[in-house]
């Protein structure tokens, strides 16, 4: 019996170890690594060898990167607030469509996420264009007197980025959404709102934390994306990330785009954690 | 005719198709001043329906609705001035107690005391004092019930809707709410259409009773009119329990019954014989006695079964291809043993005759 016993916590333990060890192998092992990394010496005309200086980091204190990550993170904010902004009233009322519908527009929702980055840069790319694009079938509807590219520039690069998040951000916002219980906005309207205010008065608030939630989602993902701002921006519309990887791989600089990377790693998650505790003291707040 | 003498609601050949489907047919209905007034049906009835178009959630696509004598059928929900309770209570999660209250005064732009003032009238008068500050999630189920209603009452309707408000309720406290929930009616006066599958609900708080079926009334009536006298074999049935016999009309007195002749007080009018019928007696009405004594109206059976559950007995006879039920008080209760012949009275007054 006993044996037995021991047996099993034994195996409990092990598969209870199972999710640190994956935490392990697949995040704190790269993430340990590229930290050292960062504090690694940069050898000219060659790779990296250990070390441990603050060279790295010093040099990100200089207004180039730190205009970058504020062009960054102001690009991330813009793009969350846009995406969560239009995806809401079409979950919204996705939600309150025929259950056939509804399918069929997660269907193809989900299909739209198998897009890569790539094709949705060039696609854009071309759509915007002042010779293919979308500018010259207005001139000939005649509504336009002549044909205007618009990529590359800021609108195309934000209009990429929120035709990447957008379904994301709707699948995020959808089960919570789908189980909001209709009988809400149908109180606040027998109770005198009109329905536009009843979406104010009650979903909106009601479905608080599923907006917060979608808008840090899609501010750290666009984050991480570095092909759409090459392909649809300017220069002085390139991210962190186009910074990141140009280090890396151009410019064989390993310990600096480590370096950059955790900082952006580091104030991401700094922007979060405010997110949370401003979060927590509004709840206060409104409950005292 | 001044606006007052006015009935509450009148409802003229309401109906709501969804599709092919008639979801609610042709409903005339009247509702006299501060009233309570019960749908009672089963499920899929369409009384659920009838309410979200007297509430405005829902567009007839036939008839008319009037509030007082003015025509309501096109206007939107948040124009009717209505309290409604819905069935999950439909409290706003981000709200307070005494906010959820206050809700509708908010929309019509009341300041911040007078709300807070008739949040907390309102909370004594459904007697939950001293909750206001309160989180909804705080509170139990038969609390966050008296705050729907609170809610519902805040701006003095005209019109008090109740979905099966008290459906999430267990079972004792569904019954001290029904009782509550009435007298709280009667003190506030207010018309009140109450949506209900619980015959049991319906004839506690009724004043008057709609009974439904696929869409279409059966039966308007008190409840105990409706109890005494159901229009039709459905309305027996579903009132109350029932012994449904089939028979055929014999004469302008008289059905027979599997070969038996009853006399029956009332019979359909212009019924004549050979007419199939249904012969409806309450069970409480059966006469039930030892021994195998011919007379009129009786039956003679063996018992199936006794269910003596202390406060009331009921008795199951075969009789031939019938069953009848007999309830008795237990001090009524015959000397008498599963598998013994015995004798059933179904007395004239208390055969309801009533056409198929």
């Amino acid at each position: 019996m006993s044996t037995t016993a021991t047996e099993g916590t034994t195996a409990r333990k092990w598969l209870l170890s199972y999710p640190t060890l994956m935490l392990g192998v697949f995040f704190v092992g790269p993430f340990g690594i590229m930290l050292a990394v960062s504090f690694f010496q940069r050898v000219e005309s060659a790779f990296y060898k250990p070390a441990f200086v603050f060279s790295n980091y010093a040099r990100l204190f200089s207004s180039l990167f730190l205009d970058n990550l504020a062009f960054s993170l102001y690009l991330g904010m813009l793009v969350a607030v846009i995406s969560v902004s239009v995806a809401f009233p079409f979950t919204y009322l996705l939600s309150r469509m025929r259950m056939r519908t509804q399918t069929i527009w997660l269907v193809f929702l989900l299909s739209v996420l198998s897009l890569s980055e790539v094709i949705i840069a060039f696609s854009w790319s071309i759509l915007l264009s002042r010779t293919a694009g979308v500018s010259n079938l207005l001139v000939w509807l005649g509504l336009m007197d002549h044909p205007v590219g618009l990529a590359p520039g800021f609108t195309a690069e934000v209009l990429g980025y929120c035709y990447l998040t957008l379904p994301y951000t709707v699948l995020m916002l959808y089960p919570s959404m789908s189980r909001l219980d209709p009988e809400l906005t149908e109180a606040a309207r027998t109770l005198g709102a009109s329905p536009q205010r009843a979406f104010f008065n009650v979903v909106i608030p009601a479905m608080r934390q599923p907006i917060v939630a979608s808008l840090i989602l899609v501010f750290v993902f666009t984050l991480g994306v570095y092909l759409i701002p090459q392909i649809l921006g300017n220069p002085e519309h390139w991210t962190l990330s186009v910074l990141i990887t140009d280090q890396a791989v151009y410019q064989s600089n390993v310990p600096f785009a480590a370096a950059l990377a955790v900082f952006l790693l580091l104030t991401s998650l700094a922007l979060i954690l405010l997110t949370f505790v401003l979060g927590a003291r509004e709840r206060i707040h409104t409950a005292s | 005719m001044n606006a007052d003498s006015h009935d509450a609601l009148t409802l003229q050949g309401v109906s709501r198709h969804f599709g092919d489907v008639a979801a609610v047919s042709e409903v005339d209905l009247t509702v006299p001043r501060g009233k309570l007034v019960c749908f009672l049906g089963p499920s899929g009835c369409g009384k659920t329906t009838l309410l979200r178009l007297i509430a405005g959630l829902d567009m007839p696509t036939g008839g008319r609705i009037e509030f007082a004598g003015r025509d309501v059928t096109a206007l939107p929900a948040h124009k009717r001035n209505l309290g409604m309770v819905f069935q999950s209570l439909a409290l706003f999660p981000h709200l307070s107690v005494a906010e959820n209250i206050a809700y509708s005064l908010r929309i019509r732009g009341q300041d911040k005391a007078a709300q807070r003032q008739r949040a907390e009238e309102l909370l004594d008068l459904v007697r939950l004092p001293g909750v206001g500050d309160r989180h909804v999630s705080q509170l139990s189920g038969g609390q966050r019930q008296r705050v729907a209603i609170a809610r519902a009452l805040a701006l003095e309707p005209e019109l008090f809707l109740l979905d099966e408000p008290l459906s999430a309720l267990d079972a004792k406290l569904r019954e001290e709410m029904q009782v509550e929930l009435k007298l709280l009616q009667q003190r506030v006066g207010v018309t009140t259409i109450l949506v209900t599958h619980d015959q049991r609900e319906a004839m506690t708080m009724a004043d008057m009773v709609v009974v439904m079926r696929d869409g279409e009334v059966q039966q308007i009536g008190t409840p105990l009119e409706v109890y005494r006298d159901p229009a039709n074999a459905f309305v027996a049935e579903f009132i109350g329990t029932s012994n449904l016999l089939q028979g055929e009309v014999v004469d302008d007195t008289s059905v027979r019954v599997d070969g038996h002749v009853l006399q029956a007080a009332r019979l359909p009018a212009g019924a004549a014989a050979g007419t199939a019928v249904t012969v409806s007696v309450r069970p409480e009405d059966v006469h039930l006695y030892a021994g195998d004594e011919d007379g009129p109206n009786r039956l003679s059976g063996t018992v199936a079964f006794v269910r003596d559950v202390g406060q009331s007995v009921e008795l199951y006879v075969d009789c031939g291809g019938t069953r009848i039920t007999s309830h008795v008080q237990p001090r009524d209760k015959p000397d008498v043993h599963q598998g013994q012949t015995v004798t059933v009275e179904l007395p004239p007054e208390a055969c309801v005759v009533l056409k198929r």
